[in-house]
């Protein structure tokens, strides 16, 4: 069928009308730079983490696959936060992944703070769980080296006050998520023995 | 003169009826004599040298207290936080002078405190900052910033009204389309601040608006030396004029 | 035709010439003013010039000498006479019409002084608690707001003000202005003055 000059400039406009609000489709390398940047304000140099009004998780060295579960959970407001709903929501999938993958890639020293006293026996529920309350080892799912794994979060480097915070309120922020497998052991533990077992893990590097 | 003096003297001379005398000298040796032959002894010698010594005493300590409130010792708390309270307002409250004068009442002392070092060394930028902080002793800048961290008037008030609602979403939420961090992550949901991360409730409007807009012209300045006042720069850098002014209006309000 | 005409002058002549400040000035009570503070209102000893002044400050004396809050000997025995006449609108107006006179610097200080004053001036005293005056009164003396212009103040006029706040007199300026008053030396009030007496 032969197409007019007119139907041509029709569909052009059609075209460009559909791509204009699009600003995601052209994201590009300073984008993404940019964005990082952002990110950082809160997180952290290289993304380690910062104790703001409210501890700030590292994301260095993360799970890219975790990162990306997170970022989606925030946006959809299944893991409830409302900055990170705002930071999540306008994040286009090409983004998230660009992000999560840069994240993954960085490795600054931990930041450290927890008190050391608490080390040994942080290190005994790491490696043991805690049977009598049916809570698991953390090296089955995190890794002997707490480094993660796929959906299964990085935990060594976390910052202390941000692990403590999160055992702590596992339920109320994350109970609408893939990480509600999450929610008996958080529960399962003590005050004291989440205490220990963030102090462990966030001088693992 | 000699009308007061013949004044005593018709007194003395209306109680002793009679003598008077011509020379200055003579006035004062017979007014003595008589003095002390008219006055008849109604307490010892000693009670009354004591009670003139008491009563001497308690003048002069009311003159040194005095003295002491209004030239406290230069070196002490509380002459130097009268003077920080000579800029900054009567309680801290911040003040709108020439420039406009930070409110230092109820402000996190480790933030305070890495203000006066930062002035002292000129990473932070302000003339007549960084002659005070000059002056300032680690003791005598630790004891400060907890006495105005206590301090905790009503805010000086004054911005805009109509900005606080857009001020309040860029503080609770950010600017994630512009890359523009929500300040409540690190500065609190009510700008209470927290460790070295300063309070922004109650500051003043046109303070905030100076900061965030000269941010990098004031802080960081010593490449040398940098401090943790680059975390702000990109946000700083990042909004735009409008949403300085809605920002700053929201956080002067706050308690 | 002619009388037309002429009556049209006069009344386009009249209605610019309202416009203008002297015109302008005779709407108001100026002429009580003028008496001491001279014509254009550039200050005659003992009373201090008041063109250019900020208006904010000119109401809050003018309110103070009402209320006799500023009660130094001249403000008593002139001052507080001069203004219980004048209406909420006329004060208003006074304020701002000397405001927009140009001031013109005294220049009676002692010149061998003005550096030590400016020196006082924009960077204060802070190993002796003396706040920076530059800090409130601008970096030209000028003022803002509620805060009195000192630039161009003559000498005399500037050392008696900062010597009552010590001597206990006051004003309707807050706390500080007693405060940082009552710290400064006879030396410094005496370069102060000096250097803001200059002071375009």
């Amino acid at each position: 069928m032969k197409v007019s000059a007119l139907q041509s400039a029709l569909l052009l406009a059609v075209l460009a009308f559909a791509f204009a609000g699009s600003t995601h489709a052209e994201d590009t390398v300073s984008d993404v730079q940019a964005k990082l940047q952002y990110c950082n304000v809160c997180h952290g140099i290289s993304a380690q983490g910062f104790l703001g009004y409210y501890p700030i998780p590292r994301l260095a060295g993360q799970q890219v696959d975790y990162i990306k579960n997170q970022l989606q959970g925030f946006a959809e407001q299944k893991r409830t936060n409302n900055i990170m709903f705002n930071v999540g929501h306008v994040l286009s999938p090409a983004m998230i992944a660009a992000l999560a993958t840069s994240f993954h890639d960085l490795n600054p020293k931990p930041l450290g703070g927890a008190p050391k006293a608490l080390l040994a026996e942080g290190k005994k529920i790491y490696e043991g769980g805690v049977p009598g309350a049916n809570v698991a080892a953390c090296t089955s799912c995190h890794g002997e080296d707490a480094k993660g794994n796929g959906q299964f979060p990085r935990l060594a480097g976390q910052l202390y006050a941000y692990v403590s915070l999160q055992l702590t309120n596992w339920s109320k922020e994350r109970s609408e998520t893939l990480s509600s497998v999450m929610t008996p052991i958080a529960r399962g533990l003590t005050d004291a023995q989440i205490k220990a077992v963030a102090a462990y893990v966030s001088y693992l590097e | 003169m000699s009308v007061i003096w013949s004044n005593s003297l018709r007194h003395l001379n209306g109680r002793r009826a009679g003598e008077g005398t011509t020379s200055l000298r003579g006035i004062r040796c017979r007014n003595m004599t008589m003095a002390r032959q008219r006055e008849p002894r109604t307490m010892p010698v000693g009670v009354r040298w004591v009670l003139r010594t008491a009563i001497l005493a308690l003048a002069f300590a009311g003159a040194a207290a005095r003295a002491e409130d209004k030239f406290a010792s230069r070196g002490s708390v509380q002459a130097k936080l009268s003077f920080c309270k000579d800029c900054h307002g009567t309680s801290a409250q911040g003040y709108a002078g020439f420039f406009p004068i930070p409110r230092l009442a109820g402000q996190q002392t480790e933030y305070l405190e890495n203000q006066l070092r930062a002035f002292n060394e000129h990473r932070r930028a302000n003339n007549i900052m960084s002659g005070i902080a000059n002056t300032l002793s680690p003791a005598m800048i630790s004891a400060l910033a907890a006495k105005l961290r206590e301090l905790n008037p009503p805010p000086v008030g004054g911005a805009p009204r109509r900005l606080m609602a857009e001020g309040k979403r860029i503080f609770d939420d950010g600017v994630p389309e512009a890359n523009v961090a929500a300040c409540a992550a690190c500065h609190g949901p009510d700008a209470p601040g927290v460790r070295e991360i300063p309070r922004l409730a109650g500051q003043l409007f046109p303070y905030v608006v100076k900061e965030l807009t000269n941010w990098g012209k004031e802080r960081g300045q010593n490449v040398a030396k940098p401090d943790t006042s680059f975390i702000m720069s990109p946000i700083a850098h990042s909004l735009t004029k409008p949403q300085i002014e809605a920002v700053a209006a929201y956080v002067s309000y706050l308690k | 035709m002619n009388r037309i005409r002429a009556g049209l002058a006069t009344i386009t002549i009249g209605w610019f010439a309202a416009s203008l400040p002297a015109a302008q000035a005779e709407r108001l009570p100026v002429r009580n003013c003028i008496w001491c503070h001279g014509t254009l209102a550039q200050g005659y000893t003992p009373a201090p010039q008041l063109a250019g002044q900020r208006p904010q400050y000119v109401e809050n004396q003018i309110a103070a000498f009402r209320t006799h809050a500023r009660d130094n000997p001249l403000s008593r025995q002139y001052m507080w006479n001069a203004v219980e006449n004048l209406d909420a609108g006329a004060v208003h107006d006074l304020a701002a019409y000397f405001s927009t006179l140009p001031p013109k610097a005294a220049g009676d200080g002692k010149r061998e002084l003005v550096a030590a004053g400016l020196t006082i001036y924009q960077d204060g005293m802070p190993g002796l608690n003396v706040a920076a005056c530059v800090v409130c009164h601008g970096p030209n003396a000028e003022g803002v707001r509620q805060i009195p212009r000192l630039g161009g103040l003559a000498y005399s006029y500037l050392k008696r003000r900062l010597e009552q706040w010590a001597e206990g007199y006051h004003s309707a300026a807050g706390p500080p202005m007693p405060n940082i008053a009552g710290k400064l030396s006879a030396n410094q009030i005496d370069a102060l003055a000096s250097y803001l007496s200059f002071v375009k």
